[in-house]
Protein backbone atom coordinates (compact mmCIF):
# COMPACT_ATOMS: atom_id res chain seq x y z
CA UNK A 1 0.00 0.00 0.00
CA UNK A 2 2.92 2.34 0.84
CA UNK A 3 4.63 1.59 -2.32
CA UNK A 4 1.58 2.18 -4.05
CA UNK A 5 1.02 5.91 -2.57
CA UNK A 6 4.63 6.28 -3.28
CA UNK A 7 4.31 5.67 -6.74
CA UNK A 8 1.18 7.77 -7.19
CA UNK A 9 2.41 11.44 -7.96
CA UNK A 10 4.82 9.82 -10.47
CA UNK A 11 1.65 8.74 -12.11
CA UNK A 12 -0.18 11.79 -11.86
CA UNK A 13 2.97 13.52 -13.48
CA UNK A 14 2.68 11.04 -16.45
CA UNK A 15 -0.94 11.46 -16.21
CA UNK A 16 -1.07 14.64 -16.98
CA UNK A 17 1.35 14.48 -19.92
CA UNK A 18 -0.66 12.12 -21.55
CA UNK A 19 -3.41 13.95 -20.73
CA UNK A 20 -2.60 17.02 -22.63
CA UNK A 21 -2.25 14.13 -25.79
CA UNK A 22 -5.43 13.45 -25.00
CA UNK A 23 -6.35 16.65 -25.51
CA UNK A 24 -4.78 16.18 -29.54
CA UNK A 25 -6.72 12.58 -29.95
CA UNK A 26 -10.01 14.84 -28.25
CA UNK A 27 -10.07 17.07 -30.96
CA UNK A 28 -9.73 14.49 -33.97
CA UNK A 29 -11.85 12.00 -32.47
CA UNK A 30 -14.47 14.28 -31.02
CA UNK A 31 -14.80 17.24 -32.70
CA UNK A 32 -13.62 16.19 -36.22
CA UNK A 33 -15.27 12.48 -36.09
CA UNK A 34 -11.62 11.02 -37.16
CA UNK A 35 -9.92 8.50 -35.17
CA UNK A 36 -6.52 9.80 -36.38
CA UNK A 37 -3.01 7.64 -36.47
CA UNK A 38 -0.75 10.17 -36.74
CA UNK A 39 -0.65 10.94 -32.95
CA UNK A 40 1.66 7.21 -32.80
CA UNK A 41 4.22 8.94 -34.98
CA UNK A 42 3.81 12.84 -34.01
CA UNK A 43 4.20 11.67 -30.55
CA UNK A 44 7.73 10.62 -30.74
CA UNK A 45 8.72 13.53 -33.61
CA UNK A 46 7.79 15.65 -30.62
CA UNK A 47 9.97 14.56 -28.46
CA UNK A 48 12.77 13.37 -30.80
CA UNK A 49 12.27 17.55 -31.77
CA UNK A 50 12.88 18.52 -28.43
CA UNK A 51 15.90 16.31 -27.65
CA UNK A 52 17.78 17.58 -30.68
CA UNK A 53 16.93 21.08 -30.53
CA UNK A 54 18.06 20.78 -26.74
CA UNK A 55 21.33 19.33 -27.91
CA UNK A 56 22.10 21.82 -30.07
CA UNK A 57 21.86 24.82 -28.04
CA UNK A 58 18.14 25.73 -27.53
CA UNK A 59 16.89 26.51 -24.79
CA UNK A 60 13.47 24.48 -23.23
CA UNK A 61 10.87 27.13 -24.23
CA UNK A 62 12.15 27.39 -28.18
CA UNK A 63 12.77 23.71 -28.36
CA UNK A 64 9.17 23.04 -27.56
CA UNK A 65 8.09 25.57 -29.90
CA UNK A 66 9.50 23.61 -32.61
CA UNK A 67 8.53 20.49 -31.36
CA UNK A 68 4.97 22.07 -32.12
CA UNK A 69 5.45 22.92 -34.99
CA UNK A 70 7.07 20.24 -36.41
CA UNK A 71 4.07 17.99 -35.06
CA UNK A 72 1.71 20.47 -37.04
CA UNK A 73 3.59 19.43 -39.61
CA UNK A 74 2.79 15.71 -39.27
CA UNK A 75 -1.04 16.51 -39.17
CA UNK A 76 -1.26 18.81 -42.14
CA UNK A 77 0.42 15.71 -44.42
CA UNK A 78 -1.98 13.40 -42.97
CA UNK A 79 -4.75 16.47 -43.70
CA UNK A 80 -3.16 16.63 -47.47
CA UNK A 81 -3.69 12.47 -47.93
CA UNK A 82 -6.96 12.46 -46.33
CA UNK A 83 -8.62 15.90 -48.57
CA UNK A 84 -6.58 16.15 -51.19
CA UNK A 85 -5.73 12.40 -52.07
CA UNK A 86 -9.12 11.35 -51.15
CA UNK A 87 -7.94 8.39 -48.20
CA UNK A 88 -9.42 7.92 -46.04
CA UNK A 89 -8.69 8.92 -42.60
CA UNK A 90 -7.84 5.84 -41.07
CA UNK A 91 -5.55 5.46 -44.13
CA UNK A 92 -3.98 8.91 -44.01
CA UNK A 93 -2.89 8.26 -40.42
CA UNK A 94 -1.47 5.43 -40.89
CA UNK A 95 0.11 6.35 -44.04
CA UNK A 96 1.87 9.22 -41.85
CA UNK A 97 2.53 7.67 -38.98
CA UNK A 98 5.36 5.33 -40.93
CA UNK A 99 6.40 8.00 -43.11
CA UNK A 100 6.83 9.53 -39.19
CA UNK A 101 9.38 6.67 -38.39
CA UNK A 102 11.94 7.22 -40.57
CA UNK A 103 11.40 11.11 -40.27
CA UNK A 104 11.79 10.61 -36.42
CA UNK A 105 15.10 8.10 -36.80
CA UNK A 106 16.51 11.10 -39.57
CA UNK A 107 15.73 13.73 -36.62
CA UNK A 108 17.62 11.26 -34.23
CA UNK A 109 20.62 10.96 -36.52
CA UNK A 110 19.49 7.25 -37.13
CA UNK A 111 19.59 6.66 -33.35
CA UNK A 112 16.71 4.80 -31.80
CA UNK A 113 17.16 6.41 -28.48
CA UNK A 114 18.66 9.54 -27.90
CA UNK A 115 19.61 10.56 -23.85
CA UNK A 116 18.38 14.24 -21.97
CA UNK A 117 19.64 14.70 -18.94
CA UNK A 118 18.72 16.84 -16.68
CA UNK A 119 21.78 17.42 -15.14
CA UNK A 120 23.30 18.67 -18.21
CA UNK A 121 20.34 20.81 -19.39
CA UNK A 122 17.76 23.39 -18.23
CA UNK A 123 14.76 21.15 -18.57
CA UNK A 124 11.43 22.61 -17.56
CA UNK A 125 10.35 19.13 -15.81
CA UNK A 126 11.94 16.06 -15.46
CA UNK A 127 11.00 12.84 -13.05
CA UNK A 128 13.52 13.84 -10.45
CA UNK A 129 11.54 16.52 -9.24
CA UNK A 130 7.78 15.11 -9.05
CA UNK A 131 5.92 18.27 -7.72
CA UNK A 132 7.81 20.21 -9.84
CA UNK A 133 6.36 18.24 -13.17
CA UNK A 134 3.09 18.00 -11.81
CA UNK A 135 2.65 21.67 -11.25
CA UNK A 136 4.48 22.03 -15.36
CA UNK A 137 2.13 20.17 -16.59
CA UNK A 138 -1.00 21.61 -14.84
CA UNK A 139 0.39 24.74 -15.96
CA UNK A 140 0.67 23.90 -19.64
CA UNK A 141 -2.61 21.92 -19.77
CA UNK A 142 -4.33 24.71 -18.05
CA UNK A 143 -3.12 26.87 -20.65
CA UNK A 144 -3.61 25.04 -23.60
CA UNK A 145 -7.39 24.06 -22.08
CA UNK A 146 -8.27 28.36 -21.79
CA UNK A 147 -6.34 28.53 -25.50
CA UNK A 148 -8.34 26.02 -26.80
CA UNK A 149 -11.76 27.32 -25.13
CA UNK A 150 -11.37 30.61 -27.05
CA UNK A 151 -10.33 28.81 -30.35
CA UNK A 152 -13.63 27.46 -29.98
CA UNK A 153 -15.69 29.50 -29.06
CA UNK A 154 -14.50 31.60 -32.39
CA UNK A 155 -16.12 32.03 -35.86
CA UNK A 156 -13.38 29.54 -37.29
CA UNK A 157 -13.70 27.65 -34.41
CA UNK A 158 -17.92 27.20 -34.74
CA UNK A 159 -17.09 26.31 -38.71
CA UNK A 160 -14.62 23.52 -37.05
CA UNK A 161 -17.29 21.95 -35.00
CA UNK A 162 -19.58 21.91 -37.77
CA UNK A 163 -17.40 20.30 -39.75
CA UNK A 164 -17.20 17.20 -37.87
CA UNK A 165 -21.03 17.31 -36.77
CA UNK A 166 -22.61 17.48 -40.16
CA UNK A 167 -20.52 17.87 -43.14
CA UNK A 168 -23.38 18.37 -45.35
CA UNK A 169 -25.18 21.33 -43.36
CA UNK A 170 -21.49 22.69 -43.17
CA UNK A 171 -21.09 23.11 -46.75
CA UNK A 172 -24.48 24.62 -47.42
CA UNK A 173 -23.51 26.92 -44.94
CA UNK A 174 -20.61 28.07 -47.06
CA UNK A 175 -17.80 26.11 -44.64
CA UNK A 176 -14.64 24.49 -46.38
CA UNK A 177 -14.72 21.24 -45.15
CA UNK A 178 -11.39 20.21 -46.45
CA UNK A 179 -9.73 23.33 -45.21
CA UNK A 180 -11.61 22.69 -41.48
CA UNK A 181 -10.17 19.19 -41.63
CA UNK A 182 -6.60 20.12 -42.31
CA UNK A 183 -6.68 22.93 -39.65
CA UNK A 184 -7.97 19.99 -37.06
CA UNK A 185 -5.75 17.56 -37.99
CA UNK A 186 -2.81 20.04 -37.64
CA UNK A 187 -4.18 21.27 -34.51
CA UNK A 188 -4.24 18.37 -33.16
CA UNK A 189 -0.86 16.75 -33.94
CA UNK A 190 0.86 19.79 -32.72
CA UNK A 191 -0.86 19.26 -29.03
CA UNK A 192 0.20 15.72 -29.17
CA UNK A 193 4.05 16.77 -30.25
CA UNK A 194 3.92 19.60 -27.32
CA UNK A 195 2.65 16.15 -25.11
CA UNK A 196 5.94 14.26 -26.40
CA UNK A 197 8.24 16.92 -26.29
CA UNK A 198 7.17 17.34 -22.44
CA UNK A 199 7.53 13.16 -22.15
CA UNK A 200 11.00 13.43 -23.51
CA UNK A 201 11.86 15.99 -20.79
CA UNK A 202 10.31 13.85 -17.72
CA UNK A 203 11.88 10.78 -18.67
CA UNK A 204 15.01 12.45 -20.11
CA UNK A 205 15.43 10.53 -23.48
CA UNK A 206 13.38 10.66 -26.69
CA UNK A 207 12.94 7.09 -28.14
CA UNK A 208 11.43 6.13 -31.49
CA UNK A 209 8.95 3.75 -29.67
CA UNK A 210 7.82 6.42 -27.30
CA UNK A 211 4.44 7.03 -29.24
CA UNK A 212 3.83 3.61 -29.99
CA UNK A 213 0.12 3.12 -29.17
CA UNK A 214 -0.34 6.37 -28.14
CA UNK A 215 -3.63 6.75 -30.01
CA UNK A 216 -4.79 3.90 -27.54
CA UNK A 217 -3.52 5.67 -24.35
CA UNK A 218 -5.42 8.69 -25.40
CA UNK A 219 -8.74 7.30 -26.36
CA UNK A 220 -8.89 5.69 -23.26
CA UNK A 221 -7.99 8.94 -21.49
CA UNK A 222 -10.99 10.13 -23.49
CA UNK A 223 -13.45 7.86 -22.74
CA UNK A 224 -12.45 7.66 -18.96
CA UNK A 225 -12.99 11.19 -18.54
CA UNK A 226 -16.38 11.20 -20.53
CA UNK A 227 -17.98 7.95 -18.44
CA UNK A 228 -16.60 9.71 -15.26
CA UNK A 229 -16.97 12.89 -15.62
CA UNK A 230 -19.75 12.97 -18.42
CA UNK A 231 -22.89 13.39 -16.51
CA UNK A 232 -21.53 16.72 -14.45
CA UNK A 233 -18.82 18.30 -17.21
CA UNK A 234 -20.78 19.81 -20.35
CA UNK A 235 -19.12 23.08 -20.69
CA UNK A 236 -16.50 22.26 -23.41
CA UNK A 237 -13.48 23.43 -21.16
CA UNK A 238 -14.83 20.95 -18.42
CA UNK A 239 -15.07 18.59 -21.45
CA UNK A 240 -11.30 18.89 -22.12
CA UNK A 241 -10.47 18.87 -18.26
CA UNK A 242 -12.39 15.48 -18.01
CA UNK A 243 -9.88 14.51 -20.42
CA UNK A 244 -6.38 15.39 -18.80
CA UNK A 245 -8.47 13.39 -15.40
CA UNK A 246 -8.91 10.51 -17.52
CA UNK A 247 -5.05 10.46 -18.45
CA UNK A 248 -4.28 10.59 -14.95
CA UNK A 249 -6.57 8.05 -13.48
CA UNK A 250 -5.52 6.44 -16.55
CA UNK A 251 -2.25 5.97 -15.16
CA UNK A 252 -3.08 5.62 -11.71
CA UNK A 253 -5.46 2.41 -12.80
CA UNK A 254 -1.70 1.28 -14.81
CA UNK A 255 0.49 2.01 -11.73
CA UNK A 256 -2.02 -0.37 -9.67
CA UNK A 257 -2.77 -3.07 -12.08
CA UNK A 258 1.26 -3.14 -12.01
CA UNK A 259 1.61 -3.62 -8.49
CA UNK A 260 -1.08 -6.27 -8.70
CA UNK A 261 1.44 -8.03 -10.70
CA UNK A 262 0.14 -7.88 -14.12
CA UNK A 263 2.91 -8.42 -16.49
CA UNK A 264 4.49 -5.15 -17.91
CA UNK A 265 4.77 -6.54 -21.16
CA UNK A 266 1.39 -7.48 -21.62
CA UNK A 267 0.14 -3.50 -20.45
CA UNK A 268 -0.70 -2.29 -24.33
CA UNK A 269 -3.02 -5.67 -24.81
CA UNK A 270 -4.79 -4.68 -21.63
CA UNK A 271 -4.85 -0.95 -22.60
CA UNK A 272 -6.18 -1.78 -25.72
CA UNK A 273 -8.76 -4.46 -24.36
CA UNK A 274 -10.28 -1.74 -21.69
CA UNK A 275 -10.51 0.78 -24.94
CA UNK A 276 -12.29 -1.79 -26.96
CA UNK A 277 -15.15 -2.46 -23.93
CA UNK A 278 -15.45 0.79 -23.43
CA UNK A 279 -16.33 2.03 -27.19
CA UNK A 280 -18.53 -0.97 -26.99
CA UNK A 281 -20.65 -0.25 -24.56
CA UNK A 282 -22.67 2.58 -26.40
CA UNK A 283 -23.45 0.33 -29.10
CA UNK A 284 -24.11 -2.99 -26.89
CA UNK A 285 -26.87 -0.15 -24.94
CA UNK A 286 -28.25 0.91 -28.05
CA UNK A 287 -28.43 -2.79 -28.95
CA UNK A 288 -30.07 -3.28 -25.59
CA UNK A 289 -32.94 -0.89 -26.38
CA UNK A 290 -33.51 -1.69 -30.15
CA UNK A 291 -34.31 -5.30 -28.45
CA UNK A 292 -36.84 -4.01 -26.05
CA UNK A 293 -38.43 -2.07 -28.29
CA UNK A 294 -38.95 -5.35 -30.62
CA UNK A 295 -40.35 -7.06 -27.74
CA UNK A 296 -42.33 -4.10 -26.45
CA UNK A 297 -43.93 -3.79 -30.08
CA UNK A 298 -44.62 -7.27 -30.27
CA UNK A 299 -46.95 -7.23 -27.12
CA UNK B 1 -32.15 35.41 -61.10
CA UNK B 2 -31.07 32.06 -62.14
CA UNK B 3 -29.96 30.55 -65.47
CA UNK B 4 -29.31 26.96 -66.21
CA UNK B 5 -28.57 26.06 -70.09
CA UNK B 6 -28.58 23.19 -71.11
CA UNK B 7 -27.18 21.11 -68.51
CA UNK B 8 -26.69 17.30 -68.44
CA UNK B 9 -25.50 14.61 -65.53
CA UNK B 10 -25.03 11.43 -65.81
CA UNK B 11 -23.90 8.87 -63.11
CA UNK B 12 -22.13 5.76 -62.76
CA UNK B 13 -21.07 6.36 -66.45
CA UNK B 14 -19.72 3.24 -68.18
CA UNK B 15 -21.64 1.00 -65.87
CA UNK B 16 -24.64 -0.82 -65.51
CA UNK B 17 -25.75 1.17 -63.07
CA UNK B 18 -25.57 4.08 -65.43
CA UNK B 19 -28.31 6.64 -64.88
CA UNK B 20 -29.02 9.40 -67.12
CA UNK B 21 -30.37 11.76 -64.58
CA UNK B 22 -29.97 15.15 -66.47
CA UNK B 23 -31.10 15.22 -70.20
CA UNK B 24 -30.86 18.69 -71.10
CA UNK B 25 -32.30 21.19 -68.61
CA UNK B 26 -32.71 24.51 -69.71
CA UNK B 27 -34.33 27.21 -66.58
CA UNK B 28 -34.62 31.04 -66.65
CA UNK B 29 -35.74 32.37 -62.82
CA UNK B 30 -36.67 36.02 -62.65
CA UNK B 31 -36.08 37.63 -59.44
CA UNK B 32 -38.94 36.91 -56.80
CA UNK B 33 -40.08 33.80 -59.01
CA UNK B 34 -41.45 31.05 -56.95
CA UNK B 35 -41.41 28.02 -58.56
CA UNK B 36 -42.65 24.55 -57.24
CA UNK B 37 -41.25 21.08 -58.82
CA UNK B 38 -42.97 17.68 -59.81
CA UNK B 39 -42.54 15.14 -61.40
CA UNK B 40 -42.22 10.87 -60.31
CA UNK B 41 -39.63 9.07 -58.93
CA UNK B 42 -35.95 9.20 -60.67
CA UNK B 43 -37.30 12.57 -63.09
CA UNK B 44 -34.24 14.45 -61.98
CA UNK B 45 -35.97 16.75 -59.72
CA UNK B 46 -33.12 16.57 -56.47
CA UNK B 47 -30.71 16.13 -59.19
CA UNK B 48 -31.59 19.46 -60.75
CA UNK B 49 -31.14 20.88 -57.42
CA UNK B 50 -28.11 19.45 -56.04
CA UNK B 51 -26.44 20.52 -59.86
CA UNK B 52 -27.36 23.87 -58.67
CA UNK B 53 -26.02 23.62 -55.17
CA UNK B 54 -22.95 22.01 -56.40
CA UNK B 55 -22.99 18.44 -54.79
CA UNK B 56 -21.61 17.49 -57.84
CA UNK B 57 -20.46 19.09 -61.10
CA UNK B 58 -22.34 18.62 -64.01
CA UNK B 59 -21.32 17.09 -67.43
CA UNK B 60 -22.53 19.62 -69.60
CA UNK B 61 -24.60 23.32 -69.71
CA UNK B 62 -23.73 25.87 -67.50
CA UNK B 63 -25.67 27.42 -64.40
CA UNK B 64 -25.35 31.15 -63.38
CA UNK B 65 -26.80 32.69 -60.53
CA UNK B 66 -27.51 36.50 -60.25
CA UNK B 67 -24.98 36.97 -63.39
CA UNK B 68 -21.98 34.69 -61.25
CA UNK B 69 -21.55 31.85 -63.80
CA UNK B 70 -21.04 29.18 -60.91
CA UNK B 71 -21.15 25.93 -63.24
CA UNK B 72 -17.16 25.44 -61.80
CA UNK B 73 -17.07 26.50 -58.29
CA UNK B 74 -17.10 24.37 -55.41
CA UNK B 75 -20.57 23.79 -53.14
CA UNK B 76 -19.04 25.93 -49.84
CA UNK B 77 -18.50 28.82 -52.39
CA UNK B 78 -22.02 28.86 -53.79
CA UNK B 79 -23.52 28.47 -50.40
CA UNK B 80 -23.49 32.68 -50.32
CA UNK B 81 -26.22 32.68 -52.70
CA UNK B 82 -28.01 29.56 -51.89
CA UNK B 83 -30.27 28.80 -48.78
CA UNK B 84 -31.16 25.34 -48.59
CA UNK B 85 -33.67 23.10 -46.90
CA UNK B 86 -33.41 19.41 -47.36
CA UNK B 87 -35.67 16.58 -47.42
CA UNK B 88 -34.19 15.36 -44.16
CA UNK B 89 -34.88 17.29 -41.02
CA UNK B 90 -31.22 15.99 -39.47
CA UNK B 91 -29.76 17.05 -42.42
CA UNK B 92 -29.58 20.96 -42.21
CA UNK B 93 -28.42 21.41 -38.94
CA UNK B 94 -25.57 20.40 -37.08
CA UNK B 95 -27.39 18.08 -33.66
CA UNK B 96 -24.22 18.71 -31.14
CA UNK B 97 -24.54 21.97 -31.19
CA UNK B 98 -26.84 24.65 -29.91
CA UNK B 99 -29.52 26.48 -31.33
CA UNK B 100 -27.99 29.77 -31.38
CA UNK B 101 -24.58 27.77 -32.74
CA UNK B 102 -26.09 26.75 -35.76
CA UNK B 103 -27.96 30.09 -36.48
CA UNK B 104 -24.43 31.64 -36.03
CA UNK B 105 -22.98 29.53 -38.67
CA UNK B 106 -25.87 30.15 -40.99
CA UNK B 107 -25.24 33.91 -40.23
CA UNK B 108 -22.19 33.83 -41.89
CA UNK B 109 -23.08 31.89 -44.60
CA UNK B 110 -21.01 33.53 -47.42
CA UNK B 111 -19.07 35.81 -44.80
CA UNK B 112 -15.14 35.40 -43.96
CA UNK B 113 -14.91 33.49 -40.68
CA UNK B 114 -11.65 34.79 -38.86
CA UNK B 115 -10.78 34.87 -35.12
CA UNK B 116 -13.86 36.94 -34.02
CA UNK B 117 -16.06 35.75 -31.28
CA UNK B 118 -18.89 33.52 -32.76
CA UNK B 119 -21.77 34.99 -31.35
CA UNK B 120 -22.18 38.74 -30.23
CA UNK B 121 -24.98 39.35 -27.49
CA UNK B 122 -26.76 41.45 -30.20
CA UNK B 123 -27.30 38.78 -32.42
CA UNK B 124 -27.98 36.82 -29.36
CA UNK B 125 -31.26 38.65 -29.64
CA UNK B 126 -31.79 39.32 -32.88
CA UNK B 127 -31.60 35.41 -33.51
CA UNK B 128 -34.24 35.12 -30.45
CA UNK B 129 -36.42 37.45 -32.44
CA UNK B 130 -36.29 35.28 -35.63
CA UNK B 131 -37.01 32.54 -34.07
CA UNK B 132 -40.14 33.74 -32.10
CA UNK B 133 -41.20 34.61 -36.05
CA UNK B 134 -41.74 30.24 -35.98
CA UNK B 135 -44.19 30.55 -33.15
CA UNK B 136 -42.54 27.11 -31.97
CA UNK B 137 -41.22 28.82 -28.27
CA UNK B 138 -37.71 28.11 -29.57
CA UNK B 139 -36.60 31.53 -28.70
CA UNK B 140 -36.21 30.75 -25.21
CA UNK B 141 -34.19 27.65 -26.12
CA UNK B 142 -31.35 29.26 -27.31
CA UNK B 143 -28.67 27.23 -25.77
CA UNK B 144 -30.51 23.60 -26.22
CA UNK B 145 -28.65 21.32 -28.48
CA UNK B 146 -30.20 20.70 -31.88
CA UNK B 147 -29.83 17.25 -31.27
CA UNK B 148 -32.82 17.64 -28.49
CA UNK B 149 -35.51 19.32 -31.21
CA UNK B 150 -38.13 16.89 -33.21
CA UNK B 151 -38.11 16.89 -36.87
CA UNK B 152 -40.48 19.60 -37.45
CA UNK B 153 -38.71 21.55 -35.15
CA UNK B 154 -35.42 21.24 -36.68
CA UNK B 155 -36.83 21.82 -40.17
CA UNK B 156 -38.57 24.59 -39.24
CA UNK B 157 -34.65 25.96 -37.50
CA UNK B 158 -33.36 24.91 -41.05
CA UNK B 159 -35.73 26.93 -43.02
CA UNK B 160 -35.22 30.44 -40.76
CA UNK B 161 -31.23 29.71 -41.03
CA UNK B 162 -31.96 29.75 -44.83
CA UNK B 163 -32.95 32.52 -45.21
CA UNK B 164 -31.73 34.54 -42.26
CA UNK B 165 -29.00 35.71 -44.65
CA UNK B 166 -31.02 36.68 -47.47
CA UNK B 167 -30.33 33.92 -50.16
CA UNK B 168 -30.41 35.09 -53.85
CA UNK B 169 -32.27 31.44 -54.49
CA UNK B 170 -33.79 29.37 -51.69
CA UNK B 171 -34.02 25.85 -52.76
CA UNK B 172 -36.64 23.56 -50.45
CA UNK B 173 -35.81 19.72 -51.64
CA UNK B 174 -39.40 18.01 -50.71
CA UNK B 175 -38.32 19.80 -47.15
CA UNK B 176 -41.89 18.63 -45.71
CA UNK B 177 -42.10 15.04 -47.30
CA UNK B 178 -40.81 13.65 -43.71
CA UNK B 179 -43.00 15.33 -41.60
CA UNK B 180 -46.38 14.21 -40.02
CA UNK B 181 -48.85 16.35 -41.89
CA UNK B 182 -49.79 18.40 -39.33
CA UNK B 183 -46.09 19.78 -38.74
CA UNK B 184 -45.94 19.74 -43.07
CA UNK B 185 -48.31 22.15 -43.00
CA UNK B 186 -46.78 24.45 -40.35
CA UNK B 187 -43.24 24.30 -42.31
CA UNK B 188 -45.06 25.14 -45.37
CA UNK B 189 -46.92 28.38 -44.03
CA UNK B 190 -43.90 29.14 -42.46
CA UNK B 191 -41.90 28.94 -45.89
CA UNK B 192 -44.84 30.55 -47.88
CA UNK B 193 -44.26 33.50 -45.55
CA UNK B 194 -40.66 33.74 -45.44
CA UNK B 195 -40.69 33.88 -49.51
CA UNK B 196 -43.44 36.40 -49.65
CA UNK B 197 -42.18 38.73 -46.83
CA UNK B 198 -38.24 38.54 -48.25
CA UNK B 199 -39.58 38.83 -51.33
CA UNK B 200 -37.42 35.60 -52.36
CA UNK B 201 -36.71 33.59 -55.48
CA UNK B 202 -37.11 30.21 -54.64
CA UNK B 203 -37.14 26.67 -56.06
CA UNK B 204 -39.77 24.08 -54.02
CA UNK B 205 -40.00 20.62 -54.67
CA UNK B 206 -42.53 18.44 -53.45
CA UNK B 207 -44.32 15.41 -54.25
CA UNK B 208 -48.30 17.14 -53.18
CA UNK B 209 -49.62 18.28 -56.14
CA UNK B 210 -52.29 20.20 -54.29
CA UNK B 211 -49.10 21.87 -52.48
CA UNK B 212 -47.56 22.64 -55.63
CA UNK B 213 -50.69 24.41 -57.48
CA UNK B 214 -51.28 26.16 -54.17
CA UNK B 215 -47.81 27.55 -53.62
CA UNK B 216 -45.80 29.76 -55.70
CA UNK B 217 -46.27 31.81 -59.30
CA UNK B 218 -44.48 28.93 -61.56
CA UNK B 219 -45.12 25.44 -61.57
CA UNK B 220 -42.60 22.84 -64.10
CA UNK B 221 -42.97 19.30 -64.20
CA UNK B 222 -40.33 17.08 -64.60
CA UNK B 223 -39.85 13.89 -66.11
CA UNK B 224 -36.48 11.28 -67.64
CA UNK B 225 -34.14 13.99 -66.83
CA UNK B 226 -36.15 16.92 -68.68
CA UNK B 227 -38.49 19.14 -67.72
CA UNK B 228 -41.92 18.59 -69.89
CA UNK B 229 -44.51 21.18 -69.00
CA UNK B 230 -44.12 24.84 -67.71
CA UNK B 231 -47.09 26.70 -66.31
CA UNK B 232 -46.87 30.34 -64.51
CA UNK B 233 -49.57 32.80 -63.32
CA UNK B 234 -53.02 32.84 -63.98
CA UNK B 235 -53.19 29.32 -65.72
CA UNK B 236 -51.28 28.21 -62.84
CA UNK B 237 -53.72 29.13 -60.83
CA UNK B 238 -56.26 27.40 -62.69
CA UNK B 239 -54.84 23.88 -62.59
CA UNK B 240 -56.17 21.30 -61.13
CA UNK B 241 -54.68 17.91 -59.78
CA UNK B 242 -56.84 15.97 -62.50
CA UNK B 243 -54.96 18.64 -65.01
CA UNK B 244 -52.09 17.44 -64.09
CA UNK B 245 -52.17 13.97 -64.27
CA UNK B 246 -53.77 14.28 -67.72
CA UNK B 247 -50.65 16.39 -68.55
CA UNK B 248 -48.05 13.86 -67.71
CA UNK B 249 -50.09 10.85 -69.19
CA UNK B 250 -50.18 12.85 -72.53
CA UNK B 251 -46.85 14.14 -72.41
CA UNK B 252 -44.65 11.23 -70.90
CA UNK B 253 -47.64 8.96 -72.53
CA UNK B 254 -46.70 7.21 -69.09
CA UNK B 255 -49.29 6.95 -66.00
CA UNK B 256 -47.46 9.37 -62.85
CA UNK B 257 -45.44 7.28 -61.38
CA UNK B 258 -45.56 8.25 -57.78
CA UNK B 259 -47.70 6.69 -55.08
CA UNK B 260 -47.32 9.40 -52.73
CA UNK B 261 -48.48 12.04 -55.10
CA UNK B 262 -51.45 10.61 -55.52
CA UNK B 263 -52.29 9.30 -52.19
CA UNK B 264 -52.03 12.82 -51.50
Amino acid sequence: MLGFLVSMPGAVAQGIIWGIMAIGVYLTFRILDVADLTVDGSMATGGATMVVCMMNGMNAGAAMLIAFAAGCAAGLVTGVFHTKFGIPAILSGILTQLILYSVNLRIMSQSANLPLSVDKYHLLLSLRNLPMAILVGGIFAVVLIALLYWFFGTEMGHSLRATGCNQRMAKANGINTDTNKIIGLVLSNGIVALSGALLSQYQGFADINMGRGAIVIGLAAVIIGEVLLGKIFKNFALKLIASVFGGIIYYIVITLVLRAGLNANDLKMFSALVVAVFLGIPYWRHKLAEKRTVKGAGA
Amino acid sequence: MLKVSGIYKTFNKGTVNEKRALNGVDLELKEGDFVTIIGGNGAGKSTLLNSICGVFPVDRGSIVIDGTDVTRLPEHKRAKFLGRVFQDPMMGTAADMWIEENMSLAYRRGKRRGLKWAITGKERSYYRYMLSQLGLGLENRLSSKVGLLSGGQRQALTLLMAVMQKPKLLLLDEHTAALDPKTAETVLNLSEKFITEGKLTAMMITHNMKDAIAHGNRLIMMHEGRIIYSVEGDEKKALTVDDLLKKFADISGEEFANDRALLN
